[in-house]
């Protein structure tokens, strides 16, 4: 195979946990091979050249959503993101904005979105009484569990809120992953709650009526979540609720 | 040292654990979980194609119960598995289905009428009944008579482990995230828990607790090339290896899936073939039919991927510089089903290839898939040897997989399992008391903190990820689909160089709290004993047996093999584990061994075949005509579930039978 091109990495490096450690970029270079992707790259660095890189991946596929980073000024997940990409072989990568840093290009979202679901309460709240589980299932219209399956599959890797100007001004912000989950529960006709309780959550600056409308979560969303109709859909709702 | 005390405690945050702890929580017993990542990032995310569960909605799962789904199993296991745990699972699974359900997980669902599919490259219109319309749908996958396989789209896995870990939270459950487990604090006959390193700080915490799950997934990781997230490590099992005590099953026994892309190895679900995608070859050739005319594409994975392989062996791969692969088309499904039922498929071929699975073939290879092999436990999921010690999922050889895993049993083994297996958690919780003793936890500890000072401050020269690499090459070349003696020796021998290397490793990031390179130094030592429970195990089963395919032995061996390997590590400084064999009673089975249903049949009969089919047909004749199935599988075969998991499940032809209308699909 063919000698590739030389690729420049230029890397978030900071230790918050190292009493005096200070922020800074250092750069690495490694020669691309065919069909390298983000995830491969510093798996390298980190087994040849500096094994202290610390990142997060799981499932190197695009399904779990443990690698965003900020690649280029971009956020986005870095085990899909091909170097090929970049035609000058020149790669900055930073960590999320927005979460707490562990290290380096690692963050905890994690911890966010624990506490984001605990504080709106994202989980079904069902109706009683169809919890038999040896009786035949209670129907549901096909369509409308097609257009759940739409809405539920947010990877919670948290590019949204990164790429949210609301949420870097105001920590209290749910963000797009918070209300995406609340339309999804909205839409479930399993679920119990009604738009009143949904408001008394999101019915507020912290919720939808702080969205700037800047389309950063929509825009950058690896899973292409119709993030910015689901925030109107919900504020339409909400402010009848108000009324 | 900092001591977490609980009652239950889980290690592993996917379905498998995330459904004991809930079941363990449900009793009102204090829980925690520990993972190393966030609960949702587990790679039950990762799972595309579906759940099993003998709903019958469908009219092509028409006639489909407990009893089709448990002989699928069984003959998709090769007769490896234990039947009592087949037949647990069988009947537990529809209900897991319809928990999920009430859950929040939104199952496709049936559209009443006619609508197209394609069965063996050809479009069908099939039409489903008016009372089946918005009841759970299923989809077609390999080894399985009837369609079983409940969805949502391609994204099962993620909206299952998304309402799991929702209701999870929603009962309070803590997840210490970013925590590994390293070791079990054991006295030889008793387990008390774990010694984990926090990831972030660093910190060793000793969390004691009535009962320890392992469910802590597969083992592919110790293969090169594998469809598993890079967590799939196999400490886990490492964990009940290390104790000395505790006994691993049938670790040979590894599955290779025949679509992973090229040459990452990312999957492409089963439901690619089960929708009615075919496999080509550098010809564009359909080659499954030559081999298996019957089944074709939708044989048994252990068997369509030994298939693509003799394929590509005579030169019918397509070369490529990753070596050669074959082609996977789904381009006759059309745009608008790629795209929405095969939507994940579409996005990793967009973005890792670069084509469109709507108009382009994707060029795939089998690759390293799933572990059927791990910690033996009983039914209940507890370890035979270390009271206390429960398994449950991927990480556990519980044992309903045997040599070879149908493609829809592993989603549905982790719940169905999880909901079992958990009530025997609490059961244990209940009847037992808590005992610390804490020199005994101080001396795992201070164990442990030994390692770790060793590794730091030692004078090793070995690096970590370089072993990792090689036991990797060594279990991809000379452990894999195809296996043979003298290759076997080969990679067993030179695991335990690396394995005696692994005493020596020196590190460069000498940091104590966040450090990968300590990590991967911890980790590989452990790994590394784990590659040789399967290379081991693999060069001493003198057989072919689903997944496990020696080229110098290709009978299926039922008269000296019909049994489960069991390996453990008795003494820490050896190179080798200990091997033995637990055998299966075919007088006590339901469906004695017979033919799989694939190519020839070549299996050496069990002297007791012949007489335990009389005995099944002497107890059928002497119950009557009157029996219906429940009351002959009972004769047959009893076994047993927690109370509250015996009612019997309700069908869409139970109720249609009762309905006014008379109208039952056919």
């Amino acid at each position: 195979m063919a000698k590739g091109r030389t690729l420049t990495f230029s890397i978030f490096r900071f230790d918050p946990q190292v009493p005096g450690d200070k922020p800074k970029m250092v750069e690495y270079q490694i020669e691309e091979a065919p069909g390298m992707t983000v995830f491969i790259a510093l798996n390298q660095l980190r087994e040849l050249q500096d094994p202290s890189l610390q990142f997060d991946f799981v499932c190197r596929a695009g399904i779990c959503g443990s690698c965003a980073m900020v690649i280029n000024g971009m956020p986005t997940l870095a085990c899909r993101t091909l170097t090929s990409k970049f035609t000058d072989g020149k790669i900055k990568l930073m960590p999320l904005p927005g979460f707490e840093l562990i290290g380096d290009l690692s963050v905890n979202t994690g911890k966010f979105m624990r506490e984001i679901a605990e504080r709106l309460k994202l989980w079904l709240h069902p109706k009683v009484g169809d919890d038999d589980i040896h009786r035949l299932e209670a129907p549901m219209s096909p369509e409308e569990a097609a257009k759940l399956y739409e809405l539920e599959r947010c990877v919670e890797c948290g590019v949204c809120v990164s790429a949210c100007a609301t949420k870097q001004m105001r920590d209290t912000f749910v963000g797009a992953v918070g209300l995406m989950k609340i339309a999804r529960f909205e839409l479930d006709s399993r679920d119990a709650r009604n738009a009143e309780d949904f408001y008394h959550v999101i019915g507020n600056q912290d919720g939808v009526f702080g969205c700037m409308t800047l389309l950063g979560c929509q825009d950058n969303c690896p899973k292409d979540l119709p993030h910015m109709q689901q925030i109107a859909y919900l504020r339409r709702k909400m402010a009848v609720t108000l009324v | 040292m900092k001591l977490i005390y609980t009652d239950s405690l889980v290690i592993g945050a996917g379905l498998a654990g995330l459904r004991v702890a809930i079941a363990s929580k449900e009793r009102g017993l204090d829980t925690v979980v520990l993972s190393l990542i966030p609960a949702k990032r587990s790679h039950s995310a990762a799972a595309q194609g579906g759940m099993q569960a003998s709903l019958g909605n469908t009219v092509k799962g028409m006639g489909d119960d407990e009893d089709v789904h448990f002989q699928d199993t069984v003959k998709g296991s090769d007769w490896g598995c234990d039947q009592d745990v087949a037949r647990m699972f069988a009947h537990c699974a529809p209900k897991a289905v319809r928990e999920l359900a009430n859950w929040g997980v939104p199952w496709t669902r049936i559209t009443k009428g006619p609508r197209q599919v394609v069965v063996n490259a050809e479009k069908v219109t099939i039409e489903e009944a008016e009372e089946a319309h918005g009841l759970i749908n299923a989809r077609d996958f390999g080894g399985t008579k009837k369609w079983r396989t409940c969805y949502t789209a391609d994204g099962t896995g993620h909206s299952l482990l998304y309402a799991v870990d929702n209701k999870a939270i929603s009962m309070d459950i803590p997840v210490h995230e970013r925590m590994e487990a390293l070791s079990l604090i054991h006295d030889g006959k008793r387990c008390h828990g774990v010694v984990a390193r926090c990831l972030i700080t660093g910190e060793l915490i000793a969390y004691v607790a009535k009962s320890t799950t392992i469910a802590t997934g597969g083992y592919g990781r110790i293969y090169e090339v594998s469809t598993n997230a890079i967590i799939c490590e196999g400490v886990g099992q490492a964990l009940a290896l290390e104790t000395g005590v505790a006994k691993l099953g049938n670790m040979e026994a590894v599955q290779f899936h025949p679509t992973a892309i090229v040459p990452v190895g990312i999957l492409t679900t089963e439901g690619c073939r089960g929708d009615g995608g075919l496999l080509r070859d550098k010809d564009g050739h359909r080659f499954m039919p030559d081999y298996e005319p019957e089944k074709k594409e939708l044989a048994s994975r252990d068997v369509v991927s030994r298939r693509m392989t003799e394929h590509m062996r005579k030169g019918k791969g397509v070369d490529s510089p990753y070596g050669p692969h074959l082609w996977l088309d789904i381009t006759l499904l059309g745009r608008k089903h790629v795209e929405t039922n095969l939507r994940e498929v579409k996005e990793i071929c967009e973005n890792f290839l670069g084509i469109d699975p709507a108009k382009d073939w994707i060029p795939v290879r089998p690759t390293q898939h799933y572990s059927m092999g791990g910690i033996r436990t009983d039914a209940t999921g507890q370890s035979p040897q270390l009271k206390g010690l429960f398994s449950v999922g991927e990480a556990a050889c519980w044992d309903m997989h045997g040599f070879n895993r149908l493609g829809g049993n592993s989603l549905a083994e982790t719940v169905v399992g999880g909901m079992i297996i958990g009530k025997y958690v609490a059961d244990f919780c209940e009847q037992n008391t808590l005992e610390i003793d804490t020199s005994l936890v101080e001396s795992f500890v201070g164990k442990l903190q030994s390692e770790i000072d060793e590794l730091i401050d030692g004078e090793g020269t070995e690096n970590p990820f370089e072993l990792k690499q090689q036991m990797q090459q060594i279990m991809m070349d000379y452990v894999g689909i195809f296996r043979n003696g003298p290759e076997l020796e080969k990679a067993v021998s030179e695991l335990q160089d690396l394995l005696k290397r692994a005493n020596a490793l020196g590190l460069k990031c000498k940091k104590r709290h966040a450090n990968p390179e300590l990590v991967e130094a911890l980790r590989v030592k452990r790994m590394l004993k784990v590659a040789l429970t399967v290379a081991a195990g693999a060069a001493a089963r003198t057989e072919s047996r689903g997944a496990h395919a020696r080229e110098d032995f290709p009978q299926r061996n039922d008269k000296d093999w019909l049994n489960r390997t069991l390996s453990s590590w008795p003494d820490a400084n050896s190179l080798s584990p200990q091997l033995e064999y637990e055998q299966l009673d075919v007088m006590k089975m339901e469906l004695p061994p017979g033919y799989r249903g694939y190519g020839i049949d070549n299996a050496i009969a069990h002297p007791d075949t012949e007489k335990r089919e009389q005995e099944i047909a002497e107890i059928i004749s002497q119950l009557g005509p009157d029996a219906d199935r429940h009351q002959q599988q009972a004769a047959v075969m009893p076994f047993d579930v927690p109370d509250s998991l015996k009612p019997k499940n309700e069908r869409l032809s139970d109720t249609l039978a009762h309905s006014s209308t008379g109208e039952i699909a056919k």
